[in-house]
């Protein structure tokens, strides 16, 4: 965990009201997949916690999608800009569990942790399948960074406006070693239902400081409460409790 | 005596800017964001006697230069706090913890305050008779004064620590309060906790908090604050720690103008990790710049 001053070098638009943005800072730390970043935003008390898409030694690259106030101000930022961010925030993935085929399951801006992960996966050798799950073909991003690192790609639209018809657990492959997936919660109740293997699971909530102290975004699990930005964002399987 | 240094109730502190219970666990998390022993003190997570998970998520949100909570005193136990906490607090913070302790009936809080009176680390016991994001209890002693004085009388007769009632801003007169607690012979008060508020969300046209209510606090809430520190002040003749919505120096300088001893410091700990330490490094300067020589100085505006 750091505190640090980091340099907008990009901030573009890549697909409907989706962002993505690069930062630098040469004393950046190279972070993990599945960590995320927390970014005061003028104009906004409280910051807001954001995954990491991409992360190198002296730079991250955030993609996020304007949702509300804060996200729309984050959009507004110019290059050049400075953001004051703390990196290097909760747990992110275990990769030590992947086996030799992982399958990445992303939905919406939930795509965005996996591409690092994959990126981490690939170089460790893995053979990786990633599905992509999007509402429409204009809102749909990331298909090429995926396929650049040489993972099998399918991408699924509610809509049918691109790839498969439906949700990512409609194009579930056979055969898999191990799931990650990021997503809105209905889509990750329906991965825990369908898939058949363990895997680990990033959880968004809101959050009063991203560090640990306000208990503000806790949850109850198998082994415990855990705080979603610190014992989080990624929870296995197995210890997973639903509300409701 | 450095000129940063004020006495809370007979302990002297280095200086007088004490993270808010709530707003800074039980130290731990924020000894990796700088050292901790720089503070004059700090009050640690609402302890209660079992064990709380609190209210369900989303339990916070962005307020207009603020924000708001529910999370409804999430805490291991008292017990619990003893085994593990304290001990994990020992080993990065020297100095004395403020402990702070929340109940549902009279006899809780004499029960957690007795617990807590057996442990060397703990030099004050702050009694929050405030949070409005619990049923049943908390803030529903701190808005009867009669209620507030049992509770004040209860925890001293179980403990020789000093007793600081922290009080909520969601009354009438807060001085009856105040004042009920000083005549069933607290040490202290602090003051003020959240205030009662709420936020809809426009898309879904649901409230945004799962308790639909919570606590505001930032610095939307500094001068009702200040307000209400003054009027306390005013009222009785024991020390008062102020805190709402205090971020710089100068709110520090304020809130003893207004009569303060020393100043809590809560929403801005999340926001900025580094807050207290920041306030601490730039007290020197803004004292200068107002030709404060010592902080004992500062005995209230008139």
């Amino acid at each position: 965990m750091e505190q640090r001053i980091l340099k907008v070098t990009d901030n573009t638009r890549i697909a409907d009201r989706v962002y993505r943005m690069v930062l630098e800072n040469p004393a950046l730390e190279e972070m993990k997949p599945g960590q995320f970043v927390n970014i005061r935003i003028d104009g906004q008390y409280l910051r807001r916690p954001i995954s990491v898409c991409d992360s190198d030694p002296g730079s991250l690259t955030i993609v996020y999608k304007v949702v509300g106030r804060g996200t729309e101000a984050l959009s507004r930022v110019k290059k050049r800009e400075t953001l004051d961010v703390l990196t290097g925030l909760g747990n992110g993935y275990d990769l030590s569990k992947a086996g030799d085929h992982p399958l990445l399951l992303g939905g919406g801006v939930g795509v965005p942790p996996l591409v690092l992960l994959a990126r981490k996966l690939r170089e460790a050798g893995r053979a990786v399948t990633a599905v992509l799950g999007f509402n429409t073909a204009a809102e749909a991003f990331g298909q090429t960074d995926f396929r650049e690192m040489g993972c099998r790609v399918t991408v699924t639209t509610a809509d049918g406006s691109l790839g498969v018809r439906g949700f990512v657990t409609d194009a579930l492959p056979e055969d898999y070693s191990y799931f990650y997936t990021c997503g809105p919660e209905p889509m990750l109740k329906a991965v825990y239902r369908k898939t058949k293997t363990s895997g680990q699971f990033s959880f968004e909530e809101r959050m009063g400081c991203g560090f640990g102290a306000c208990m503000g975004c806790s949850c109850k699990t198998v082994t415990g409460y855990k705080r979603i930005c610190r014992e989080g964002p990624v929870l296995e399987k197995e210890e997973i409790l639903w509300e409701d | 005596m450095g000129r940063l240094t004020t006495t809370l109730c007979g302990i002297e502190l280095d200086n007088p800017v004490i993270p808010a219970s709530g707003t800074f666990g039980f130290g731990y998390e924020f000894a990796q964001w700088y050292d901790i022993n720089k503070l004059g003190t700090f009050s640690f997570k609402g302890t209660t006697r079992e064990p709380r998970f609190g209210n369900p998520t989303p339990r916070i949100a962005e307020c207009p230069a603020g924000m708001i909570n529910a999370v409804g005193l999430q805490n291991p136990g008292v017990e619990k706090v003893i085994a593990e906490e304290l001990p994990k607090l020992r080993q990065v913070f020297h100095k004395k913890v403020m402990a702070n302790v929340s109940g549902f009936s009279v006899a809780d809080y004499a029960w957690t305050c007795e617990k807590l009176d057996k442990e060397e680390q703990v030099g004050w016991l702050e009694v929050n008779i405030s949070c409005p994001n619990v049923h049943g209890g908390g803030m529903s002693f701190g808005t009867d004064p009669r209620a507030a004085a049992e509770v004040t009388a209860a925890v001293k007769k179980v403990t020789e620590k000093p007793v600081i009632m922290k009080l909520s801003p969601n009354v009438m007169d807060i001085t009856a309060i105040a004042k009920a607690c000083e005549d069933a012979g607290a040490d202290g008060i602090s003051l003020i906790n959240t205030l009662q508020g709420m936020r809809i969300s426009l898309r879904t046209r649901k409230p945004v908090l799962r308790n639909i209510m919570g606590g505001v606090s930032g610095p939307a809430v500094f001068p009702v604050a200040l307000r209400m520190v003054w009027q306390v002040c005013r009222a009785v003749k024991i020390p008062v720690i102020g805190m709402g919505g205090v971020t710089t120096a100068e709110d520090v300088l304020e809130m003893m103008m207004a009569g303060a001893t020393a100043v809590e410091v809560g929403a801005a700990n999340l926001t900025d990790p580094c807050a207290c330490e920041r306030i601490i490094e730039e007290l020197p300067a803004a004292m200068d710049k107002y030709g404060i020589k010592n902080l004992t100085e500062l005995k209230g505006a008139e």
